[in-house]
């Protein structure tokens, strides 16, 4: 990356990706409201992606479980701010003890769990989640903590001295509505999390991930403080997923258990592996197109359907999700180091005989 | 005492029940190293089946015995039909693609299942044709049902001829020696696309009695009953060592056994009532209502989690899983 910023070309390629993504919600938000959020939502996914990929795409530790984070996140904002508990701080107070808490989450899960191997880690991982999920679903006796099924609901969106993100203002005239403000504010964000997972790679601990990815005897053998090191991995990336959870509870306005399910969590990795594991462009890629396609085929096969037959012969929601497993399964088959791979993926793809 | 013989027997039917899944799984582990997460779709398949063609033949009046007979194996052509198709189509392309490459498609051929499932048999908790008459016998202040007694004599035929197979016939030695290396049980004349074709076929095989066999204890099925049946059977493999045959059963057991038991007890053992000697207002509460339980019935599917994740850490390598070295 540093390598283009001297030419002004790449800072003006740059400059007009920047102005392009900050005027989107203009765009979008005329062909309705419903499209900036989808758009939030989408950057949401992002952030977790990327929080994720620091796990599995970096370290190579596969975690089925990482919802859990995000659930935390969500959870910690929902109790600190909505009428459940009187509570009313506000978001940049509650977003780093969301973050503080998914990390310690991480590392509770992560102490006793990092010497499993593999697929043995996987399934911990997911048990973990799951956990996580039906406690949130349970916890509404014998003490009323998160009011069970039925969600947390009238969560409190971000204030910002003057700036309130559920109102609607009109600033020389142009219309900025609450889902626009939340765009801008995950754009920021994605941002900073871009920057440093860019630079978390290019570290001395970034290093030290892909040794233990590619063999952890070797990498110990090299000094690597193994233990540490993977649990700085679970750590950082379950902070990402905290302050996602955080911003989704304030966008959303309501939070129950059902959007904590494990396939949320399957996902996400899905997310990380069809983009391209490690690396970051591929990551956002794969975040970008699997939570934005079916919202896209949301709202083109019921129109098509309508157009073909009439009527709606198969209901959309489950050709979505059938055109989606379809394109799961093909993606893996053309691209299995997914769409955007990193060089070293390429090269073992190219030679498999050579790994195993 | 009777609730602890109930729990138990129960226990050991759902165990049956995940142990003959997990097989399954581990099979499928043990020789290609794929957490195949569409398993518990194609135990969820057979049920279907199964349900379906009962609920045809039922009314025609043959014995009830040979409706099930006749159901199970047309649950069987079909399930083993679609692992066959499934192997050949999503997993054989990418038998030497990165290790998550296959994870993903796994996960992708779980959707299509589920939805496909849901296409043909609606979104509805569908009613499983009980038509064998279910008898209940007291066992010493417990019952247990013919259904339940069929269910874990079956399993213990069908792990039986499983071990048989693997242990004592070509195909099984091809099987093991795949497991252990493909590349030179290749060299020796193992067939290895065969012997993998073969291991999925085996594994759908049990799917489909699972299916019949969960289908005809609850009385229900769904088209997503797969996912939680398939996760705790994936559990279990786990838990007894993945790769592992008799692991695969015990792991199944012990997490039916500690489910059952685990939800008999917990809202027993977490009753604040019997605190109440401590604090008057806790006193003032249970009087009102008997019992403050802190965690209920519904904490069930933790107990699964936890078990195994507390055997993990004790034991990472699994119940009854050697400890191997690390495989570059």
């Amino acid at each position: 990356m540093t390598s283009h910023a001297t030419n002004p070309r790449a800072w003006l390629g740059l400059l007009l990706i920047a102005v392009a993504l900050i005027a989107l919600p203009f765009a979008l938000s005329m062909a309705g409201t419903a499209w900036v959020r989808i758009a939030n939502l989408a950057l949401l996914y992002v952030l977790l992606a990327l929080g994720l990929n620091i796990v599995v795409g970096f370290a190579g530790l596969l975690d089925l479980g990482y919802i859990a984070f995000y659930a935390v996140g969500a959870y910690v904002y929902a109790l600190l701010a909505s009428p459940h508990f009187g509570l009313h701080l506000p978001f940049w107070i509650i977003l780093p003890i969301g973050a503080l808490l998914a990390a310690l989450c991480g590392v509770v899960l992560g102490t006793p769990t990092l010497k499993l191997r593999g697929d043995y880690l996987a399934i911990v991982t997911l048990g973990f989640g799951e956990i996580i999920r039906i406690v949130l679903n349970n916890l509404s006796q014998p003490i009323n903590l998160t009011n069970g099924p039925q969600g947390l609901a009238r969560i409190d969106a971000f204030q910002l001295g003057p700036v309130h993100f559920a109102k609607r203002d009109v600033i020389f005239g142009i219309e900025i509505t609450g889902p626009m403000k939340y765009y801008w504010l995950l754009l920021l964000l994605l941002m900073a999390t871009l920057v440093l997972v860019v630079r978390l790679q290019n570290s001395r601990i970034g290093r030290a991930w892909e040794a233990i990815r590619e063999d952890e005897i070797a990498a110990r053998a090299m000094g690597i403080h193994t233990t540490a090191i993977k649990l700085l991995a679970f750590a950082i990336g379950a902070s990402i997923g905290g302050l996602a959870g955080g911003v989704f509870a304030a966008v959303q306005g309501f939070v129950s258990p059902e959007s904590f399910v494990l396939v949320e969590s399957v996902m996400v990795v899905a997310m990380v592996v069809l983009g391209g594991m490690g690396n970051i462009p591929g990551v956002v890629f794969g975040a970008l197109l699997l939570a934005l396609v079916p919202e896209l085929l949301r709202y083109s096969v019921e129109p098509l359907q309508q157009w073909m037959f009439g009527r709606a012969v198969v209901a959309p929601e489950v050709l979505r999700m059938l055109i989606f497993g379809f394109a799961l399964v093909l993606v893996m088959r053309w691209r299995p180091a997914g769409l955007i791979p990193t060089l070293i993926r390429t090269r073992m793809v190219a030679q498999p005989s050579s790994t195993k | 005492m009777d609730i602890f013989l109930q729990q138990l027997i129960n226990g050991i039917t759902l165990g049956s029940v995940y142990a003959v899944v997990a097989l399954g799984y581990t099979m499928v582990y043990g020789i290609i190293q794929l957490i195949n997460f569409a398993h518990g779709e194609v135990v969820m398949i057979g049920a279907m089946v199964a349900l379906t063609v009962i609920g045809l033949l039922a009314p025609l009046g043959f014995p009830p015995m040979l409706v099930v007979l006749i159901g199970t194996l047309c649950a069987m052509l079909v399930c083993v039909a679609t692992a066959w198709s499934m192997e050949k189509l999503a997993y054989r392309p990418l038998r030497h693609a990165p290790r998550l490459a296959p994870l993903i498609t796994a996960i992708g051929v779980s959707i299509i299942l589920q939805h496909v499932a849901m296409l043909v048999w609606s979104r509805n908790v569908l009613a499983f044709p009980q038509i064998i008459h279910t008898v209940s016998y007291s066992v010493g202040g417990a019952q247990i049902t013919n259904i339940q007694i069929a269910i874990v004599l079956l399993s213990v035929v069908l792990m039986a001829s499983l071990s048989l197979l693997v242990y004592r016939t070509r195909l099984g030695t091809a099987m093991r020696a795949t497991a252990q290396n493909a590349h030179v049980a290749a060299l020796m004349g193992v067939d290895v696309d065969r012997v993998i074709s073969m291991t999925f076929l085996i594994g759908a095989f049990l799917a489909a009695m699972a299916g019949v066999m969960v289908g005809s204890y609850y009385g229900v099925a769904q088209y997503t009953m797969g996912s939680m049946l398939g996760l705790k059977a994936f559990s279990a493999a786990v838990l007894g060592g993945i790769g592992h045959l008799p692991g695969a059963m015990l792991g199944g057991l012990v997490l039916g056994v500690v489910e059952a038991l685990g939800a008999g007890y917990i809202g027993e053992l977490t009753d604040l009532c019997h605190l109440q000697a401590l604090s008057e207002r806790l006193a003032e509460r249970c009087a009102a209502d008997g019992h403050l339980v802190l965690f209920g019935s519904n904490y069930q599917d933790v107990f699964a989690f936890i078990v195994l994740i507390v055997v993990l850490i004790v034991r990472p390598q699994g119940l009854l899983g050697e400890r191997t070295g690390e495989r570059a």
